[in-house]
C-alpha cells in the first residue's frame, strides 16, 4: 500500500458540492427570513430567491443522482459498521490526545464510516424531507384549497424542522474541516480534487497507466 | 320747455335705473349663479359636507360619459318638448316610450328599499334596517327618502305601485342641474339647509337624459350615513373626478369608468349588492362576451388576473382562491381627501347653547373642508383618512341585528352586521372592511335596537326637541313595535365590505404587509400564514438545538486547542 495523491473528487462532484453549498446557504438565509426570524430582505425578494434556488437545487440533485448511479460512486455511501466505533471514539476523545485519525481513505472508499453514514442520512432522509415538504409548500394552492386552513401549518412546521436539522449539519460539517492538520488541507481536495489515498499496487498501476492525469 | 325737461330728466333717470338694474343682474347672474347674495351667504354658512350634499359642487361640473353608444337624441323627442311642471309628469313621458321600464324598475332595491335574504330569511333593506349612523330611515322618510328613487315618499301612505312616482331623472339627468331635497321640510333648523336652490327646469332635464354617470349614483351613494364619505370609506365625492392614484378604473383622465361599467344592469336590476356579496367568483370571465350577472373583479380580470410571466406572478395568482382582489389592491380607504366616519357617539347628542343646537367643526380633511366633530342633533364623531381596513374571512354572507333581534348588552359590543366565513371554508376569502364603532340608543328593557323619530316639525322629533325618550317612544309607536319605555346606549360595530378606490398596480400591497409577524393580518386566526405563522415551541427547540450545536463544536474545538497546547509544552 502506498500513500499517493490522486484525483478523488472529479470536476462534477466539486461543481455539485460548491453550487449546492451556495444554494443551501441562500436557502437557509432566505428560508429563515421568510419564516420571520429577520427581515433583511423583503418578503417578495426572499420568496423569489428561495423558490428559484430550491428549483435549481432540485435540478442539480437530479444530475447528482444520475451521476451517482452511472458512475457507481454511490458505493462510497454504503453504510458499514466496520471501524465506525473507532472513528466515533476518535472524535469523542482520541482527537484530544493527539491520536492519528483511525481511518485511511481508499480509492473506492473516500469517506470514513461515520462520515459515510452521515452523508447517507443526509441524502436519504434530510434532503428528501426538505424537498418533498418544500414542493408541497410551494404548490399548496393545488392541494390545499379544500383542506382546513391549518393544513399548511403542518407542512411548514415539518419544513422548518428539517431546515433546523440541515443547519446543524452545516455547522458540524464546517467545524470538522478544522480537525485535520489545517483547515486549508481539508478544503483543498474539494477545490483541486486531489487527496492522499492508500492505493493498492494494482490501483496505483492502473491509475499511472490509464489515468495519468489523476495521480501525482 | 318745462314739460320737455321733465320728460328728459325722467328718461335720463329711467335709463340710469334700468342700466344699473341690467348691470346688477348681469353681475349677479355671473357671480352668484342667479342667487341673491343673501341666500348665497346663508348657503355658505350652511354649506357642510354633511346633510346638504345635494347642493354641492357636483352640479357645477358633471362628468362626461365617454362610452355612450345611444341611437337616440332625447332633445328631438316630441314627448319631451312639453313644459313639464313636476317629476311625475316627466316620468309619464319617459314611460310612454320605455313601456316596460316602470314595472322593471319597481322590482329593484332602489325602489323597494327592501331585500329579503333567501339564505337567512332576514328582511333587509333601508326600509327595515337599523344602522350605526342615523340609525333608521324607517319613520324618517321625510328626510331619508330624498335618496329614494321616487317622488314624495313622506310616510307609510306612499304608493309603491304607482309607476309615475318613479324618479327617472335622478339617475338619468345629464345636465347636472337636477337635485333632490327632503320630501318634507322637517324642523326649521334643518330645513334652512335646503333653501335657496333655483327651481328645477324639468324640460331641460328631461331632454338631456342619458346613462348614469358617477355623480348620478354618487348623489346618494357617496353620501350614505348622512354626509360625504360618512358610511363606506371607499365611496365619497372624490370619486366624481378621481385621478389614477385614487381609482385606477374611474380615473377621469384614463378609463373613466361609470359605476355601471362594473355594476352591470339587466332590466333595471343591478349586480353587486352588498346584501348578497359574491365573496369568491370561481367563474371568472365566463364565456365570450361580458357577463351580466356579477360585478366581481374576476368577471373582467379572470381567476388568474396576474400575467403568468414570472414566478412571483404565479404565486400571486395562487392567492386568488384565498384572498379577495380588494385586500391587496385597495391599500387604504378614504384616500381622496374626504374623510369617513369611524366613530359615532350618540350619548353626547342634545347639548345646546342658549337653547339652540350647534356644531363644532374640529376636523379638517385632506381637501381642506372642515367636518363636524360634534352636532347637537347627532352626537360626537371621529374621522379617518387613508385608513387601513379591517380584514376578515368572508363568504359573502352578512347577518344583521335587526329591529326584532334580542341581544345581551352585557356580553360586549353588538355587531349590527356581522360577516360570516372562515379559513376552513373554501368559499371564504380574506376581505377588507371598514369597521364603524358607535354608541347608539337601544331599548334597555327589551334588549333590542330602536327606531327613532328624528325628522319632523312636530314636538316628538329628536331633531328639534333633543329628547331621546320622546323620539324613541314615537319611533317605536309609529311602527307598532314594543318599547319598554326605558332607553340606554349600546356599543355597536358595523362592517362595510370594501371594493372601490382600487389603486394602480404599483400601489398594491407589498407581500410583507401581511406576511410578517406584526403585519396587517396579525389578528386573523385559523390558518397558517408564511412569515407570520410558525410554531412557538418548534422555533424554541430549533434555535436551542442550533445554539447547542454551536456550543458543542466550540467546546470540542476549545478542548482540542487546550490539549494541543499542553501536549506541545510537554
Amino acid at each position: 500500500m502506498t500513500l499517493r495523491s490522486i484525483m478523488l473528487f472529479t470536476r462534477f462532484e466539486r461543481f455539485w458540492h460548491w453550487s449546492q453549498m451556495i444554494l443551501i446557504m441562500v436557502l437557509l438565509f432566505t428560508g429563515f427570513g421568510i419564516h420571520g426570524f429577520y427581515t433583511v430582505l423583503d418578503f417578495k425578494t426572499a420568496v423569489g430567491l428561495h423558490t428559484v434556488s430550491a428549483l435549481v437545487l432540485l435540478l442539480l440533485w437530479i444530475f447528482a443522482i444520475f451521476w451517482h448511479l452511472t458512475t457507481g460512486t454511490w458505493r462510497h455511501y454504503v453504510p458499514t459498521s466496520n471501524g465506525l466505533l473507532k472513528v466515533a471514539k476518535f472524535y469523542a476523545y482520541g482527537i484530544f490526545r493527539g491520536e492519528r485519525h483511525p481511518y485511511r481513505k481508499a480509492y473506492w472508499r473516500k469517506h470514513n464510516p461515520l462520515q459515510a453514514l452521515s452523508y447517507l442520512a443526509l441524502k436519504l432522509f434530510l434532503f428528501p424531507a426538505i424537498w418533498i415538504s418544500g414542493l408541497l409548500y410551494l404548490m399548496y394552492s393545488l392541494w390545499g384549497g379544500a383542506l382546513s386552513g391549518e393544513a399548511l401549518a403542518w407542512v411548514a412546521m415539518f419544513h422548518t424542522a428539517v431546515a433546523f436539522a440541515i443547519l446543524i449539519f452545516v455547522i458540524i460539517h464546517v467545524y470538522l474541516l478544522t480537525t485535520g492538520h489545517s483547515f486549508k488541507e481539508h478544503v483543498m481536495p474539494m477545490i483541486n480534487g486531489f487527496d492522499e489515498v492508500d492505493l493498492s499496487a494494482e490501483e496505483e498501476a492502473y491509475l499511472e497507466k490509464d489515468e495519468p492525469d489523476h495521480i501525482r | 320747455m318745462f314739460i320737455i325737461s321733465r320728460y328728459f330728466i325722467f328718461r335720463q333717470v329711467s335709463n340710469l335705473i334700468s342700466g344699473l338694474l341690467l348691470l346688477f343682474l348681469a353681475f349677479s347672474a355671473q357671480a352668484t349663479d342667479e342667487l341673491s347674495p343673501k341666500v348665497q351667504t346663508r348657503l355658505a354658512q350652511n354649506r357642510d359636507a354633511d346633510m346638504n350634499f345635494r347642493l354641492d359642487k357636483v352640479v357645477e361640473n358633471p362628468t362626461v360619459r365617454t362610452d355612450s353608444n345611444s341611437t337616440a337624441d332625447h332633445t328631438k323627442f316630441e314627448e319631451l318638448k312639453n313644459p313639464f311642471m313636476s317629476g311625475p309628469e316627466v316620468t309619464k313621458a319617459c314611460l310612454k316610450c320605455h313601456t316596460e321600464a316602470g314595472q322593471q324598475f319597481m322590482k329593484n332595491i332602489h325602489w323597494t328599499w327592501t331585500y329579503e335574504n333567501k339564505k337567512t330569511g332576514q328582511l333587509l333593506g333601508k326600509k327595515h334596517l337599523v344602522n350605526t349612523f342615523c340609525t333608521n330611515s324607517r319613520g324618517n322618510e321625510g328626510m331619508c327618502a330624498q335618496c329614494h328613487a321616487g317622488y314624495g315618499w313622506k310616510d307609510e301612505t306612499f304608493d309603491f305601485s304607482n309607476e309615475n312616482n318613479i324618479d327617472c331623472v335622478v339617475c338619468h339627468d345629464r345636465t347636472g342641474t337636477y337635485y333632490k331635497t327632503p320630501p318634507t321640510k322637517g324642523n326649521k333648523s334643518c330645513s334652512v339647509m335646503f333653501e335657496g336652490k333655483q327651481p328645477i327646469q324639468w324640460s331641460k332635464v328631461a331632454q338631456n337624459v342619458g346613462l348614469p354617470a358617477r355623480e348620478n349614483c354618487g348623489g346618494c351613494h357617496f353620501y350614505g350615513g348622512g354626509g360625504d364619505g360618512v358610511k363606506h370609506g371607499d365611496l365619497d365625492s372624490s370619486l366624481i373626478h378621481p385621478d389614477k392614484k385614487l381609482d385606477v378604473h374611474m380615473n377621469e383622465a384614463g378609463a373613466n369608468f361609470p359605476c355601471t361599467q362594473c355594476h352591470v344592469t339587466n332590466k333595471h336590476v343591478w349586480t353587486g349588492s352588498r346584501y348578497d356579496v359574491i365573496a369568491k367568483d370561481t367563474e371568472g370571465t365566463g364565456k365570450p362576451g361580458q357577463r351580466r350577472d356579477v360585478a366581481t373583479c374576476e368577471s373582467c380580470h379572470s381567476t388568474t388576473p396576474h400575467p403568468i410571466n414570472s414566478l412571483a406572478n404565479i404565486k400571486l395568482n395562487n392567492h386568488v382562491d384565498r384572498v379577495a382582489c380588494q385586500t391587496c389592491h385597495i391599500p387604504t380607504i378614504a384616500r381622496g381627501g374626504v374623510a369617513t366616519k369611524v366613530d359615532w357617539d350618540w350619548r353626547t347628542a342634545g347639548k345646546t347653547k342658549n337653547g339652540e343646537g350647534y356644531k363644532e367643526k374640529n376636523y379638517t380633511q385632506g381637501n381642506g373642508e372642515h367636518r363636524a366633530t360634534y352636532k347637537s342633533i347627532k352626537g360626537s364623531f371621529k374621522y379617518g383618512e387613508n385608513l387601513v381596513p379591517h380584514y376578515g374571512w368572508f363568504d359573502g354572507q352578512m347577518i344583521y341585528t335587526t329591529i326584532d333581534t334580542k341581544f345581551d348588552p352585557s356580553s360586549g359590543p353588538v355587531d349590527i352586521n356581522r360577516f360570516t366565513g372562515s379559513a376552513n371554508d373554501e368559499n371564504s376569502r380574506i376581505w377588507p372592511f371598514k369597521q364603524m364603532h358607535t354608541f347608539q340608543p337601544y331599548d334597555k328593557g327589551n334588549n333590542t335596537l330602536v327606531y327613532m323619530h328624528l325628522w319632523g316639525d312636530d314636538k316628538d322629533a329628536y331633531w328639534g326637541n333633543y329628547d331621546f325618550g320622546k323620539a324613541i317612544k314615537m319611533g317605536m309607536e309609529k311602527n307598532n313595535l314594543p318599547y319598554s319605555g326605558e332607553y340606554g346606549f349600546v356599543e355597536t360595530y358595523s362592517y362595510w365590505p370594501i371594493t372601490h378606490m382600487v389603486a394602480p398596480k404599483e400601489d398594491a400591497l407589498a407581500c410583507g404587509e401581511c406576511h410578517a409577524k406584526e403585519g396587517r393580518l396579525k389578528d386573523l386566526q385559523g390558518f397558517y400564514l408564511p412569515g407570520r405563522g410558525g410554531n412557538y415551541w418548534l422555533d424554541i427547540i430549533g434555535l436551542l438545538a442550533i445554539v447547542a450545536t454551536l456550543f458543542g463544536v466550540l467546546g470540542h474545538g476549545l478542548i482540542r486547542f487546550v490539549f494541543n497546547k499542553t501536549r506541545k509544552q510537554s
